[in-house]
């Protein structure tokens, strides 16, 4: 079964200039690499190394995550409404593997 | 005949707000946790209601989805996880989980999902969304009523190397602190919950397997006649408690 992988909250329009606010909830377990299973053998690292939002043309948001990173990774930051377009979410895990999800934004003057 | 349909219809009026007789366990988290639960955008529990949405539409081998049947689940299931556990036809005790089973494996002719797998997970979490903010009421006379005694003897039972019942710490002190958590009343309003402990989110039945663990008692399988005994029993103490799946919790 394919997982939902991701949950992205933002408003659908803003004023130009307007300062607006983004949750990007991602499903992900972030395992540390430092546990170990019921039979002693170390469950190997998984996480993902890094968000990177895109808008406008420029990256807008970016972030770089670590094992002590809880699973199911969820991130808060704003940014400022520019132009209509779409915002372009993208999570890298360490072997290089991306998860991306777009939302648009309507810009009005 | 207008009286009987009158009566019916008197019947069916939802039962006036009444006091519940134990507290949420989301009176017991800190402030920020609460805000995560409330908080749909928050809350990671939502990802299996999102995950629950999608499967409620896909279709298994005979072509049939939840979706054939029971149509749109924002109206079909509401209020459906405040009656559960009943008595299924067969007389076996069902919850959500064995009664979604139930409909996969005898309507739908597709195999079972195991207990506590995250297709399962995800569409008891996503029917039980669907009860948001309605009381719990299950029914506990008749053919149930043994089941529930059941589940009240398992509740005040001394059990475990600790030689404790679930009634000691859950009515005894509840409210106090054990370690870094507070002792909750056990109310099952918020089920299945996302545990920061669990860094996921798991069922009922998971939870109360910690907790025998806790007591260093029997640990009973997923959907064992234990626990579902329990599990109603739990259900009427929380009757009239507002349903809060996915609820996040310690």
């Amino acid at each position: 079964m394919a997982l939902a992988v991701a949950r992205v909250s933002m408003p659908a329009t803003a004023k130009k200039g307007d300062i607006i606010e983004i949750k990007a909830l991602m499903r992900h377990v972030m395992e540390p690499g430092y546990r170990s299973d019921n039979r002693g053998q170390i469950i190997p690292r998984d996480i993902v190394k890094s968000l990177s939002v895109m808008y406008a043309g420029a990256e807008v948001f970016r972030m770089e995550m670590h094992p002590a990173i809880a699973a199911n990774p969820y991130v808060v930051f704003s940014t400022v409404a520019v132009d209509t377009g779409e915002l372009v979410f993208t999570w890298t895990d360490e072997k290089g593997a991306t998860t991306v999800e777009k939302k648009p934004l309507m810009v009005t003057a | 005949m207008l009286r009987a349909a009158l009566l019916a219809g008197l019947l069916a009026l939802p039962a006036a707000a009444q006091t519940p007789r134990i507290k949420s366990a989301s009176e017991f988290l800190s402030p920020d946790l609460k805000a995560l639960q409330a908080d749909e955008t928050a809350n990671p529990g939502m990802l299996w209601v999102d995950d629950g949405a999608r499967l409620w539409r896909e279709t298994a081998p005979d072509g049939k989805s939840c979706a054939s049947c029971h149509g749109d689940a924002t109206e079909s299931m509401k209020g459906a996880a405040a009656r559960y556990p009943q008595v299924g036809a067969e007389g076996r005790l069902l919850n959500l989980e064995l009664r979604i089973n139930e409909c996969r494996t005898q309507r739908q002719i597709a195999p079972a999902f195991a207990y506590e797998s995250e297709p399962l997970l995800a569409l008891t979490t996503y029917v039980a969304r669907q009860s948001l903010g309605m009381p719990m009421a299950v029914k506990t006379d008749d053919s149930a009523a043994t089941f529930y005694k059941r589940g009240e003897a398992f509740f005040h039972r001394r059990q475990g190397q600790l030689n404790l019942s679930c009634a000691q710490c859950h009515d005894g002190v509840a409210g106090s602190r054990l370690r870094a958590d507070v002792i909750s009343n056990g109310a099952i309003n918020a089920y299945p919950a996302y545990r920061l402990e669990w860094q996921t989110l798991g069922s009922l039945h998971r939870r109360l397997r910690a907790c025998s663990l806790g007591v260093r008692a029997t640990q009973f399988n997923h959907g064992s006649d234990e626990y579902l005994s329990l599990e109603l029993y739990l259900a009427k103490r929380s009757q009239d408690l507002r349903i809060e799946s996915p609820g996040v919790r310690k």
